[in-house]
């Protein structure tokens, strides 16, 4: 079995690459035998994922699976990977939603119609993210972190919709900006940390090596590169944009995954490491949580265009998962954990749907739907328990990534203003009354009542094959976790605790 | 049974899933399984009920089971395994010494133990949060009311919704609100609470909203779920602040916790108010009841159940479980004013004023229901617990009642204006008559209709505790709640009838619930009456800790008060009858005095809050804020964003303009020029014969090679 | 050691290859003068190899058997191109292929 454990991160981060290889020597016509190779091959990605949950000690708070290789010795740059309770849930996030928007796919490929193209882009974007949940090495994180970049941006420029150019430039530029700040803070940990990229190594020697001011100048780069991915108020402007022209798949992925690349950056590198100026930092990314969650949700009840407002709507929660990571305390990452996989669920989920009707009407004009419980019955229905869970109605996925995060808010971390943070929290809380409103009231303009355009209302069909596949598993899901939060508070605990183990309090 | 409370709400749960997979492929599409699950929670609570009246009293100066054996075994539940507490919580002997705090307070007779389980829900290792059952007389009382007052909608229901497009949909969130409600009220910890509390938010919503087809109906529901969030913001904050301040998400602790003093005061006051914002949200007080007409666009039953009898006193229930909670925080044993009185007794004359206005029968009882949620408000903040609980119990009775008898009304005249469609239907449809006679004659506090006992305890208490401002206003609330309901009564089944066609007694599942729960309204307000089954049953049997240990003063029946509010009652009915059935109504005053049509303005109006929440507020944040918050979006950090985009394309545009193509390339054109010239004149020498190559290649080697050796040597 | 008669020969199959490349039109006739001078580095090789004495390390020897791999390989390749340009042109006359002329 030991041998078995060493490869199965790897395995898990490449075996979709063995997909891409199949697939480059299979001709471009034989469709349904690059959909099956696709399907396989995340299947059995999704299949090493479940292996690696079984074998998961989870009540050890440290490192697992570590596979440590020369790689790069140069730089002494290694190939090391490993999981903890904070990477498991999202390495199996990445690898069911996947497999998922693959299922998805089988019916539902963006013009211009090209299958091989697409689900490769899929499988290397799914490279990109197990890799970079698994990663432990700076430079492997980096050149995992940066992977994502490029399948997502022809996914946006050749599949997008009409201000495609656009959305995709400003998504790369936009992030890649952000990394270089990022690689920038690397090399800095690199050179005055001890000379070494390993994430752990550097957990324990970065932060007494480094004096304070040049660790607050490290985790502004750390910062410009995580809270653009994340995205955070200001730095958020690339995700309308690029969630409106992406496909419905890439919206998908962007939503559920990538934008959890930020938020765990954060979790994983720039809290443990950098400790003292995360403290310093703390307050101000507090402030820009919650303006992010109040502002997010004003911009949503502007919107006109539904998975515009939907995008949206994905800055005010990841507001929440950055007020909990604010608080630094235990409870706070806890909340930021579970609030990724919820949003992940839910919001990747809400895109599924708007997908769908965008697939049948080719419009997404909240103006121009209406009535559609009337035509749509059963996808509707499941709008309805989306939206639901993703307002934070107690008993779905929702609810356990917001109120934790309010609940953590009111008792940040011991050297954090407790009075400021109590004030986040009843901002916060007021985000949870926007959040309804515009998602009730997207509702009602897009489901309830009489279709208001009947040439459009003929056109409307109630669900397929294929997305009661898709969707079945995450509303299961997001019930399931909204039920027995304990599935993955027990997961992340342990492994909450050590991030942030340096801090006091 | 009362150790195995969780079997009720998981009836109702499961028989949500069953009519939402099954239901439409029944005969009676699904409405018969709500039913048989309705009413086997409906013997369920009736076995609870009798067992716990059958449990044997715990003197309170013997401590039965010490709390902190209770607390102990819950801390170790966070280890891991199910472990299970059962607390007597407040039965301490200090419980005794705590009990001074009412001037007038006796001595207090013996209470039952609580009977408390808690399972571990998830932990972490700085805490652990537990979910439970706790039942006590107030879960008992609730668990039974709900019990039947939803089984006798459902019944009302199979006949009154037929032939609907979602009958099936419907019964399934009947079952849906059902469990909210139960998980509300079983529950031991604060968040369990939420769970109940906002599931029956969503359920309102969804019934509020049955008819989805008219836009003015979802907008009822949309607002009615938007206005109890907004109060829900309240409970989330309350909640936390609780559970940090006292440590623990279980009421018992807390309440426990707040009334021995070991609990900050500010943060406790400041958990109170945000708790109460959510009270005032749910319960419909002022200035957030304004959801709760609207929500009368949902189904008749559906009002009956939701927005009279059980979810609207949620916020009432939440007061009642913490109320350690708001007496410590307010001082409620001190007398005077505080906000909750405040707030309840505004809401009584405020509401009771507007149900004068209504033409629709259906928003005088729900302007009548806000009136009477402020009764019970108002009597919690004056210290009359037990009056407030039995307020509740007798309320949910004659007001589904009167809720019920107007859907019956509407089913015969297919409408619910009193003025136009109604009148004189008092002799096409008997038992809709007597039983909506009886509902008002209870509403209004008739001796010796249910209304009467709850209401006049409630002003014995506001009398006895040092609220006497309070007992002034509940008397002129008694004075309007009888006079409208004597014009809604005379309006509607009185005169002649003004709608069309010829309206029928309405079939027997729909007089059936009216007749049951008329009998109910008649009788269950003798379960407290001084003289029967041993004096004030009800309230000994529902008594619990916290009662006990917040030391609520009790009073004795007070005939003096039971006089003076009859005496209200009916003169406010001579007059009203005057005015309505004689027609001694002075008309044209609106024309005459501006300040009486300034006045009906006011009421016609609602006060303008309507105006003020949906246009000056949600109005401007839709258009006003929202629109600017997304236009600094597109302009201010879009436009920086894409500035820095044209910027670097301008200079990038200049860079290539100027020193590209300027200067590099001119060195780089020039570079090229030379090398064309130098070219042509060296393309002589490429004759393309590989021997004249060779020939030039070993002639240069030779040369070189020449010129080391004479360089070398 | 007979080294400078080695040396000798070596030049002067050199010379004879170099007359050979520079002078002969034929391009098979070319090709087999490349032959030669390839041959006379490789006597030279083995000549200094020889003479250096050290006999455990047999480097000259082992260059020369590579030169000897590369010549061949070339010659099949130069073969290969003559016979193409034979068929194309009709002659492997060397001044009739002209065509890298500038």
């Amino acid at each position: 079995m030991q041998t078995l454990d060493d490869w199965a991160l790897t395995a898990g981060v490449f075996l979709p690459v063995a997909g891409v290889i199949l697939m480059l020597f299979v001709p471009r016509e034989r469709e349904a035998v690059h959909k099956m190779v696709a399907l396989v091959t995340s299947l059995a990605t999704m299949a090493v994922g479940v292996f690696i949950a079984t074998r998961f000690d989870y009540d050890d708070g440290n490192l697992q699976f570590v596979v440590d290789r020369s790689w790069i010795p140069v730089i002494n740059s290694r190939y090391l990977v490993g999981i903890d309770g904070i990477s498991l849930p999202l390495l199996l996030l990445s690898m069911f939603i996947t497999v998922l928007v693959i299922v998805y796919s089988w019916d539902h490929f963006p013009s211009p119609v090209n299958p091989k193209a697409f689900l490769m882009l899929i499988l290397v974007l799914e490279v990109g993210m197990n890799g970079t949940f698994v990663a432990q090495d700076l430079i492997l994180f980096f050149v995992f972190f940066e992977l994502v970049l490029l399948p997502m941006y022809f996914m946006i420029g050749v599949w997008g919709g009409e201000n495609r150019q656009y959305a995709s430039i400003k998504f790369f530029l936009f992030t890649l900006f952000g990394s270089a700040l990022m690689i920038l803070g690397f090399l800095a940990l690199y050179f005055l940390g001890g000379e070494t990229f390993s994430i752990p190594r550097l957990i324990e020697s970065a932060s007494g090596a480094i004096s304070h001011d040049t660790q607050l100048w490290i985790f502004a780069g750390l910062f410009m590169g995580f809270a653009i991915k994340v995205p955070m108020f200001p730095f958020h402007t690339w995700l309308p944009d690029a969630h409106t022209e992406a496909p419905t798949q890439g919206s998908v992925i962007l939503a559920a995954i990538l934008l959890k690349l930020g938020t765990y950056g954060f979790v994983r590198i720039a809290i443990p490491v950098l400790p003292d100026a995360a403290v310093t930092f703390a307050p101000w990314i507090g402030l820009l949580a919650v303006i992010g969650i109040i502002y997010g949700a004003l911009c949503c009840l502007a919107q006109t265009d539904m998975k515009r407002l939907i995008a949206f709507s994905s800055v005010a929660h990841m507001g929440f998962v950055m007020l909990a990571i604010a608080t630094l305390t235990e409870l706070g990452i806890n909340a930021a954990v579970f609030g990724m996989v919820a949003h992940g669920l839910i919001t990747g989920m809400l895109f599924f749907v708007a997908g769908s009707i965008k697939d049948r009407l080719h419009t997404l004009q909240i103006s121009r739907l209406g009535g559609l419980l009337v035509t749509a019955p059963r996808m509707m229905w499941i709008f309805g328990f989306c939206s639901m869970a993703s307002l934070g109605l107690p008993g779905l996925a929702g609810f356990w990534g917001e109120f934790p995060a309010i609940l953590a808010a009111y008792s940040p971390a011991v050297e954090l203003s407790t009075p400021l943070f109590r004030g986040y929290m009843v901002v916060a809380a007021l985000g949870t009354v926007l959040a309804a409103g515009y998602l009730l009231w997207l509702y009602q303009r897009a489901a309830f009542g009489a279709p208001r355009d009947e040439e459009l209302a003929t056109h409307m069909t109630d669900m397929g094959r294929t997305e009661y596949l898709a969707w079945a598993p995450i509303l299961l899901l997001i019930l399931v976790l909204g039920v027995f939060p304990s599935l993955l508070f027990g997961v992340t605990n342990d492994a909450a605790r050590a991030v942030v183990a340096a801090i006091p309090g | 049974m009362l150790d195995h409370i969780w079997v009720i709400p998981l009836v109702t749960f499961v028989s949500f899933w069953l009519i939402i997979a099954v239901g439409k492929r029944l005969p009676r599409g699904g409405s018969e399984i709500g039913v048989a699950a309705l009413g086997l929670a409906l013997v369920l609570s009736t076995v609870a009920a009798v067992q716990w009246v059958d449990q044997e009293k715990v003197p309170s100066h013997e401590p039965a089971a010490t709390a902190d054996a209770g607390h102990g075994a819950e801390a170790e539940a966070g280890h891991g395994a199910e472990a299970e507490s059962e607390a007597g919580h407040g039965a301490e002997a200090e419980a005794g010494a705590e009990a001074g705090h009412g001037a007038e307070a006796e001595a207090h007779p013996a209470i039952r133990e609580s009977v408390e389980h808690n399972y571990q829900w998830w932990s972490s290792s700085s805490f652990t949060v537990m979910v439970g059952t706790h039942v006590d007389g107030v879960t008992v009382a609730l668990l039974f009311v709900v019990s039947l007052i939803s089984f006798l909608v459902h019944i009302f229901s199979t006949n009154y919704m037929e032939g609907d497009k979602r009958f099936t949909h419907y019964f399934a969130f009947l079952s849906l609100f059902t469990t909210g409600m139960y998980v509300l009220v079983v529950s031991s910890t604060t968040l369990q609470m939420l769970f109940g509390w906002e599931l029956m938010g969503l359920c309102s919503f969804a019934l509020i909203g049955h008819w989805w087809e008219e836009k003015a109906n979802t907008d009822a529901a949309l607002k009615a779920f938007l206005t109890t969030r907004t109060g829900d913001v309240g409970l989330l904050v309350g909640i936390t602040i609780l559970f940090w301040i006292a440590g623990t998400f279980n009421i018992a602790e807390i309440n426990e916790k707040a009334l021995a003093g070991d609990l900050p005061q500010t943060a406790l006051l400041v958990a109170a108010i945000a708790l109460f914002a959510a009270v005032i949200g749910k319960s419909a007080q002022f200035p957030l009841h304004t959801w709760l007409p609207d929500a009368m666009a949902g189904p008749t039953p559906v009002s009956a159940l939701i927005h009279a009898a059980t979810m609207v006193v949620a916020g009432v229930y939440l007061v009642i479980r913490l109320y350690g909670v708001f007496w410590e925080a307010f001082d409620i044993g001190a007398g005077g004013v505080n906000l909750i009185a405040a707030t309840g007794g505004f809401t009584i004359l405020m509401a009771a004023a507007l149900a004068f206005v209504q033409r629709d029968i259906k928003k005088v009882l729900a302007y009548s229901t806000i009136s009477q949620l402020g009764y019970m408000v108002m009597a919690l903040g004056v210290g009359a617990w037990t009056a407030a609980l039995f307020h509740l119990f007798t309320h949910a009775f004659f007001k589904a009642l009167l809720f019920l008898g107007s859907g019956s009304v509407s089913h015969a005249v297919h409408s619910f204006d009193m003025k136009k469609d109604m009148g004189g239907l008092r002799s096409h449809m008997p038992v809709t008559f007597w039983t909506f006679i009886i509902g008002s004659l209870a509403l209004a506090g008739f001796f010796p209709f249910a209304g009467f006992w709850s209401k006049d305890e409630i002003l014995l208490g506001a009398g006895s505790n040092g609220y006497e401002f309070f007992l002034v206003v509940g008397l002129v609330g008694a004075f309007m709640t009888t006079m409208y309901m004597t014009r809604c009564v005379y309006l509607t089944f009185f005169g002649e009838y003004r709608g069309h066609g010829h309206p029928h007694e309405s079939p027997a599942p729909i007089t059936v619930p009216l007749v049951v729960l008329s009998v109910f309204s008649v009788l269950v307000g003798l379960i407290n009456s001084p003289w029967l089954f041993g004096g004030e049953w009800f309230g000994h049997t529902v008594e619990n800790e916290v009662f006990e240990l917040a030391g609520v003063p009790v009073h004795e029946f007070s005939p003096a008060y039971a006089l003076v509010s009859t005496a209200v009652v009916v003169v406010a009915f001579a007059i009203g009858y005057v005015l309505w059935f004689r027609q001694k109504l002075p008309s044209g005053v609106t024309e005459r005095s501006s300040i009486a049509r300034a006045g009906y303005a006011l009421l016609a109006n609602k006060y303008y809050l309507d105006v003020l929440y949906t246009d000056i507020i949600v109005g401007n944040l839709k258009r006003g804020v929202a629109a600017g918050a997304y236009w600094f979006n597109r302009v201010v950090l879009d436009g920086i964003v894409n500035g820095v985009g044209t910027t670097a394309r301008v200079v990038g545009d200049g860079v290539y303009r100027f020193v590209d193509r300027g200067l590099i390339d001119g060195a780089v054109n020039g570079s090229g020029i030379t090398a064309d010239a130098s070219g042509g004149a060296l393309r002589r020498l490429q004759t393309g014969r590989v021997q004249q190559y060779g020939i030039m290649l070993f002639l240069s080697a030779a040369l070189l090679a020449l010129g080391l050796v004479i360089f070398t040597s | 050691m007979l080294v400078n008669q080695f040396l000798l020969l070596g030049a002067a199959l050199f010379c004879i290859g170099v007359y050979g490349v520079l002078a002969r039109r034929n391009g098979v006739l070319v090709l087999m003068s490349i032959e030669l001078i390839l041959n006379s580095v490789n006597i030279n090789l083995i000549a200094l190899a020889g003479l250096h004495g050290n006999t455990a390390a047999v480097t000259g020897q082992v260059f020369a058997l590579f030169v000897i791999t590369v010549a061949a390989a070339e010659v099949g390749v130069g073969l290969a191109i003559v016979l193409l340009i034979y068929r194309n042109r009709r002659s492997v006359s060397l001044d009739d292929i002209d065509l890298m002329k500038g």
